[in-house]
């Protein structure tokens, strides 16, 4: 029999998880979409309704250039927020194009959310088991813990490496590594093994590095080349950075009425997809002490917009300075660098004067 | 105690529910006036930048109330049960209020419809009742008459539909479909239904249409539309579309919902001459004007050659 050549968009590094998810769960091949590039972005931009947010654009582009390395069957999930509808639209606009393949909507309608995986899983291949499913989740699942970690690690070290490099290099052969292991085991001895390099490395870390905390929308947050890369720009200044948002913490282990109620003082209800997290964890940094924040979503995504009133207001009254960024098709790479450079300006000037009150009062 | 209501989003679909309710809780109520340029500069300088220009008038008409009542009445609403979703502006717009307003001592009522008790509206209003220091009796009374009004005033948007589409055969009809809140906005949509009547065309309210029968037939058009307002709309679209010689699609920037429905309707109804109007603050009057003209050139177009080539179907989309 032929098998099913599924493919689901690019967000992060959680291909490598989603493959072994289709590849051993559901006994499909699994297309990893070309990474995502500029012309990603054209394709996506140039078939896609103007105003809609980034997300979509990526996703769509995603999909093109999947089809064009040989999927014939897309995923698409939904969401809380506009992303709900995402995959209908995106079917549409793929058949318009004359693409002859399938598309499988998980429909978030009802409250059975599994009962709704497993229809569209039964969609993907008709001949599942629940079984070999069952079986091979907790290694998915693992999977993306463990890149999780690796990756928090990563973002609070890699600006202070002695010689630069070895840690990316040392990530991408961590990834290479993940893909084809099937057992909770494997990933775990692996996971420890280059957590151990990783911990190895050389690092120069001052004593008090400055921190900046990065929260905001669910896509441009977790996919570098929409958000230009942030992190990347941020460590190179001998930044720590610390992003709570990831698969772990918004897939596996929710949390949401410990955050609904850490942020009691600003939001009454919760307002809508990721504004809540996001608002939780500006605070968070808030209190713990960081240099600043960095809040970045797509143009027009309307629950995080909508958490900026409160953004505004944690900002004064903790006096934590916070870069709003917004990023559509648009966005010019030197804008964001000036406005990144600006920022990193006012925080160390910011700590100066600290400093300096600190010496006066002790005086 | 005098409450004031903004006459912006939900106002426009529940204004007979809203003061119906505290009429009969004896409370005075203040309406903020239609939307003026006044108005939308107080909401544009509150306001987010990046927010659609409807919450940007709401806003305003907030600002505009906070000096001239006791209390802002500002719902909450996260879901309408079985019918759907809805915009997260409305699940937000209660907390954004706040914290826009947290240094101004502005006091607000609301009511809270949670997505998993949304048919429990009852319950949600007995409960600002008793916010309001009212018996529990005369709540419930409030309330079952305001219903009352609310499902009498709905019957009549129906009826009135009804008849523009029975007692005007031979004018143009278009149906308008957009939300009501931009629709029936003195600034947004009705120099749009202006404009139009004046070139002698019926326009029609998509939103009138009757309600549940709008959600079901909303599947024939689009299956996983998680949205309940935008499902009506579309729903209306299926049920009106043989009957109508164009459909005029109006949203405001840069709206979530809207971006990507309108899009999905463009794509799929083929058969009707379809204009997609996007809205903001820098609308210019003559360039609306032209827009409308236009279309309504191409829609007569349209009709004569289906009459000369009987039953020619011009499949093109606008």
């Amino acid at each position: 029999m032929e098998r099913y050549h599924v493919t689901f968009p690019h967000i992060g590094n959680y291909c490598i998880p989603i493959e072994t998810f289709f590849r051993n769960g559901l006994n499909t091949e699994y297309v990893i979409p070309p990474p995502v590039t500029r012309r990603t972005l054209e394709l996506g931009s140039k078939y896609s309704p103007d105003y809609v947010c980034a997300p979509f654009k990526y996703c769509l582009g995603n999909y093109i250039e999947s089809i064009e390395a040989g999927a014939d069957t897309l995923v698409q999930t939904g969401g809380a927020c506009r992303l709900g509808y995402y995959g209908e639209l995106h079917e549409q606009i793929l058949q318009d194009l004359g693409y002859k393949v399938r598309f499988v909507n998980v429909d978030m309608r009802g409250r059975l959310k599994a009962v709704n995986y497993y229809n569209a899983f039964k969609e993907i291949n008709p001949e599942i088991s629940v079984q070999q499913i069952a079986m091979i989740l907790p290694t998915v699942f693992k999977m993306v813990e463990c890149i999780d970690e690796a990756e928090d690690y990563i973002r609070r070290n890699i600006g202070f490496e002695k010689k630069q490099g070895i840690m990316n290099s040392l990530h991408e052969q961590y990834l290479q590594d993940f893909r084809g292991l099937d057992n909770v085991k494997a990933v775990r001895e692996k996971h420890a093994a280059f957590m151990k390099n990783l911990q190895a490395v050389e690092i120069e870390k001052p004593s008090n590095p400055l921190k900046i905390g990065i929260i905001g929308e669910y896509y441009t947050i977790m996919e570098p080349f929409s958000n230009h890369f942030l992190e990347k720009e941020l460590a190179e200044m001998g930044i720590v950075i610390d992003r709570w948002m990831n698969f772990t913490h918004s897939l596996l282990k929710k949390s949401k009425n410990k955050i609904r109620r850490s942020i009691r003082a600003y939001a009454r209800y919760d307002m809508g997809a990721t504004s809540m997290s996001t608002i939780a964890k500006a605070l968070d940094y808030a209190k713990s002490g960081y240099d600043g924040i960095i809040h970045v979503k797509s143009f027009g995504c309307t629950p995080e917009t909508d958490a900026i009133p409160v953004l505004l207001n944690i900002h004064k009254d903790y006096k934590i300075p916070i870069l709003y960024l917004s990023f559509d098709t648009q966005t010019s790479e030197t804008g964001i660098k000036t406005r990144l450079e600006a920022f990193y300006d006012m925080i160390i000037m910011i700590r100066k004067d600290k400093k300096q009150h600190e010496r006066v009062s002790r005086t | 105690m005098k409450i004031g209501i903004p006459r912006a989003f939900l106002y426009y679909k529940y204004r007979h529910l809203w003061e119906n309710f505290l009429d009969g809780l004896e409370i005075e109520t203040v309406i903020s006036p239609e939307t003026n340029r006044e108005i939308l500069l107080r909401g544009t300088n509150v306001a987010i930048d990046e927010t659609c220009l409807s919450s940007k008038i709401y806003l305003g008409h907030v600002d505009w109330l906070k000096d001239r009542c006791d209390a802002i009445l500002i719902p909450r609403i996260s879901g309408m049960g079985s019918a759907g979703t809805v915009c997260t502006k409305f699940q937000a717009i209660y907390d954004i209020v706040i914290n826009t307003y947290r240094n101004d001592e502005i006091r607000i009522v609301h009511y809270n419809i949670d997505d998993g008790f949304s048919e429990n509206e009852m319950l949600a209003f007995l409960k600002l009742g008793k916010a309001l220091h009212k018996k529990k009796s005369q709540c419930m009374w409030a309330y079952l008459v305001a219903k009352q009004a609310q499902n009498a005033a709905t019957l009549m948007e129906e009826k009135e539909l009804q008849q523009l589409l029975d007692g005007s055969k031979d004018k143009m009809k278009f149906l308008m479909v957009a939300h009501r809140y931009n629709l029936f906005d003195r600034y947004l949509g009705e120099p749009v239904l202006d404009i139009l009547k004046g070139m002698g065309i019926v326009p029609l309210i998509a939103d009138y249409a009757n309600s549940r029968e709008a959600l079901r037939r909303s599947e024939n058009i689009s299956k996983s539309l998680p949205w309940a307002f935008n499902k009506e709309l579309v729903g209306s679209i299926d049920m009106l579309r043989d009957r109508v010689d164009g459909i005029v699609l109006m949203s405001t920037f840069p709206c979530g919902p809207d971006s990507l429905v309108h899009d999905v309707l463009i794509r799929r109804i083929k058969d009707k001459p379809i204009l997609s109007l996007v809205l903001d603050d820098q609308e210019s009057k003559a360039g609306l004007e032209t827009r409308l003209e236009s279309f309504v050139d191409i829609v007569t177009m349209r009709k004569k050659m289906h009459h000369l080539d009987g039953g020619f179907i011009w499949n093109d989309t606008m």
